[in-house]
């Protein structure tokens, strides 16, 4: 061809793209699919796709600085004689000791208890140390029951029984041998440094009747003093939230599927469950229509960065939100400050996702005594605490421009959203009109 | 002998009374009339009591059990015994699927038919059934013992870590990782001493063992059929 003659520019797909390419020459040749932690990371309609209006003539805003905007909420007032009382609507999500580092563990204690708020224990049971240093402590009840008893239930402050977690609706899980250590091994009772499989189902119950009863052994056994949560993966809000709300739940949890995970295949991850901006809406219909809005209280996580996300979801029904992704990037995951480490990973700070390998160069989705020894837990759990200051600033600032003296009031009326998605999604308008797709309004 | 009337009392009342007995209690032999079926009975003791329940049982009767001895006279629905830590559960009849489940210590005896996934994720209890059980029993158990007098259903053992199992009836069938054991002069002494505890007659001479064989506990993706 004539080196004059005007080429069009080589072109690459859209469908095979480099990422895409990338995978399956991994796959080619390691004969496996791809395990990582997380959760989904492709473009998914999210709550930056929605806007709060503000005030204007027709409403009415609090002064930014001098008006109290309350952020108190009180989770497990339907049944429990002791529900917890937080100060502000953010909590942290379960993640097990074994796929944290104990100093982790420590950390998000120390933060939420100088944020207010309650932590989650995860798949392995309740450490001392976690204990010591959560003032309010929920007590997972997954379907492995690894170090599962009476005593540690007793000790709880609440109990969340795992259904699923949004990264992976339908799935058990798996923490590979290399973070399975003599003090892991013993909690779960199975030999050390073997591949350590969580269970998809709980063992002993099948279906929402069966849950209603299990429910039932375990407020007996906690004398009807403890919250009960269930915790769902997002996938069929409507059914799943009117389902627990049936079965006697006190809260209900619900996970996006950007929600993380600690080990799961990236397929899973990326294909099965919903966003969780689609997530909010189905779940507080379901609780009024049962009349048991506010009643029984919705946390929704999965994807909550700052404090317009939490004010976001607030707004639209939620009572509080949880949040592990962004409270483990507050602590130091992926800071850029490592970026050698991550490269050396063949990774970079920002994109590393390999919390199952337990090499993680921050010292928290470890196990390695040396690496782990890198997190401080004071100065994590400072971080973590201001982070969760800074989203609750955030959030209130944003209530008080649209005119509420508490973040619970905020509503849907409030939003309007940039994309057609969205607006089916939350149920809110195209921003600019008075459509709300899906709805007939 | 105390007696609780578990129909006029109700659960709470019943439950209430036992969880509020300390371990050093003179109190320590109580009866239950009336379970008619109820879930959750006698769950969550941790005193060295001795309850006798005069009838049949629900859901998770004696679930987390700790020190206390609780009897059944009659069958038990799902669950019981589900994460014992200590003492003793006998049921005198039948039990429902997932007898035992993920049960971390103490003895659980079913002197009649335990149902399907007897045992399931068992963590270091010990079971002893004088019938048979269902399929999927000892589904990915952990560690302790579980003994079959009678005949065991489809994949027995399946995905199984560290538990020992012991039967004397036909096996349907194993399952992924689970295979026939050598019975050593240990494992025999084991299961007499076993079958001793529970009351049960049985010559261990006639059983069989089964276990891991560990191919699964690190995966390779040349063991995905086996799942």
């Amino acid at each position: 061809m004539d080196q004059d003659t005007p080429r069009t520019l080589p072109r690459l797909s859209a469908t095979f793209d480099p990422h895409t390419l990338s995978e399956i020459r991994r796959a080619a040749s390691t004969g496996i699919y791809d395990i990582r932690g997380a959760g989904a990371k492709r473009p998914l309609p999210h709550f930056d796709d929605l806007l709060f209006l503000g005030a204007s003539i027709s409403r009415y805003p609090l002064e930014g600085y001098r008006e109290r905007c309350g952020t108190e909420v009180v989770l497990g007032s339907r049944h429990a004689s002791t529900p917890l009382e937080l100060k502000i609507p953010i909590t942290i999500a379960g993640m097990s000791f074994g796929s944290l580092s104990g100093q982790a563990k420590e950390a998000l204690g120390r933060g939420a208890n100088a944020a207010g708020t309650s932590t989650t224990t995860g798949d392995g049971g309740m450490t001392p140390e976690e204990r010591e240093h959560s003032r309010l402590l929920v007590y997972q009840y997954l379907p492995s029951r690894y170090g599962m008893n009476p005593d540690d239930l007793r000790r709880a402050d609440a109990i969340e029984v795992v259904v699923g977690q949004g990264a992976k609706p339908g799935g058990g899980g798996m923490l590979l041998g290399q973070k399975i250590n003599a003090r892991v091994a013993r909690m779960r009772d199975l030999p050390e440094g073997i591949d350590q499989r969580s269970a998809c189902r709980h063992p002993d119950w099948t279906g929402p009747d069966d849950l209603e009863i299990k429910i039932l052994e375990l407020r007996e056994i906690t004398a009807w003093e403890k919250p009960i949560f269930v915790k769902v993966g997002g996938s069929r809000p409507y059914y799943d939230t009117a389902l627990a709300v049936k079965a006697g739940a006190d809260v209900v949890v619900l996970d996006g599927m950007q929600g993380g995970t600690a080990a799961t295949q990236n397929v899973f991850i990326e294909h099965v469950g919903l966003p969780t901006l689609a997530c909010v809406r189905p779940a507080v219909q379901a609780l009024q229509e049962l009349d048991m809005h506010r009643k029984v209280q919705l946390v929704v996580s999965g994807g909550i960065r700052n404090g317009a996300d939490v004010a976001k979801v607030l707004a639209l029904g939620a009572d509080a939100v949880s949040i592990g992704t962004a409270a483990l990037i507050a602590m130091g995951d992926n800071d850029p400050a490592l970026e050698g480490e991550y490269r050396a990973l063949g990774t970079t700070a920002g994109a590393y996702d390999a919390w199952h390998a337990g090499r993680d160069p921050a010292g928290i989705t470890t196990q390695d005594p040396e690496l782990a020894a890198r997190l401080d837990p004071v100065v994590a759990g400072r971080r973590l605490a201001n982070y969760l200051k800074v989203m609750t600033l955030e959030a209130q600032t944003i209530a008080r421009a649209c005119g509420k003296n508490h973040l619970h009031n905020l509503e849907p009326e409030d939003l309007v959203a940039l994309t057609v998605e969205a607006a089916a999604m939350a149920r809110v308008p195209l921003a600019g009109t008075t459509w709300v797709p899906g709805t007939g309004i | 002998m105390n007696t609780l009337d578990l129909e006029a009392l109700g659960l709470r009342a019943v439950n209430g009374r036992l969880h509020a007995l300390r371990p050093e209690t003179n109190e320590r032999r109580w009866r239950i009339e009336n379970p008619r079926g109820a879930h959750a009975i006698a769950c969550g003791l941790s005193s060295p009591l001795d309850v006798e329940i005069a009838g049949h049982v629900g859901f998770y009767c004696a679930g987390m059990n700790q020190r206390a001895e609780v009897t059944v006279h009659g069958h038990a629905g799902v669950g019981v015994a589900e994460n014992m830590m200590s003492g003793v559960v006998r049921v005198k009849g039948n039990a429902s699927q997932s007898a035992g489940a993920t049960a971390h210590g103490g003895l659980l005896v079913i002197e009649g038919d335990a149902s399907s996934r007897c045992g399931i994720s068992m963590k270091g209890i010990d079971i002893v059934v004088g019938g048979s059980v269902g399929h999927m029993s000892a589904f990915m158990a952990q560690s302790g013992s579980l003994v079959v007098c009678g005949d065991a259903g489809e994949a027995l053992g399946d995905s199984i870590y560290e538990a020992r199992l012991y039967v004397r009836g036909e096996v349907e069938s194993l399952g992924a990782d689970c295979v026939e054991k050598e019975m050593r002069a240990e494992h025999r002494e084991a299961l007499e001493a076993l079958l001793e505890r529970a009351g049960i007659d049985a010559d261990a001479g006639d059983f069989r063992r089964y276990g891991s064989a560990r191919t699964l506990y690190h995966f390779d993706i040349d063991q995905a059929d086996a799942y």
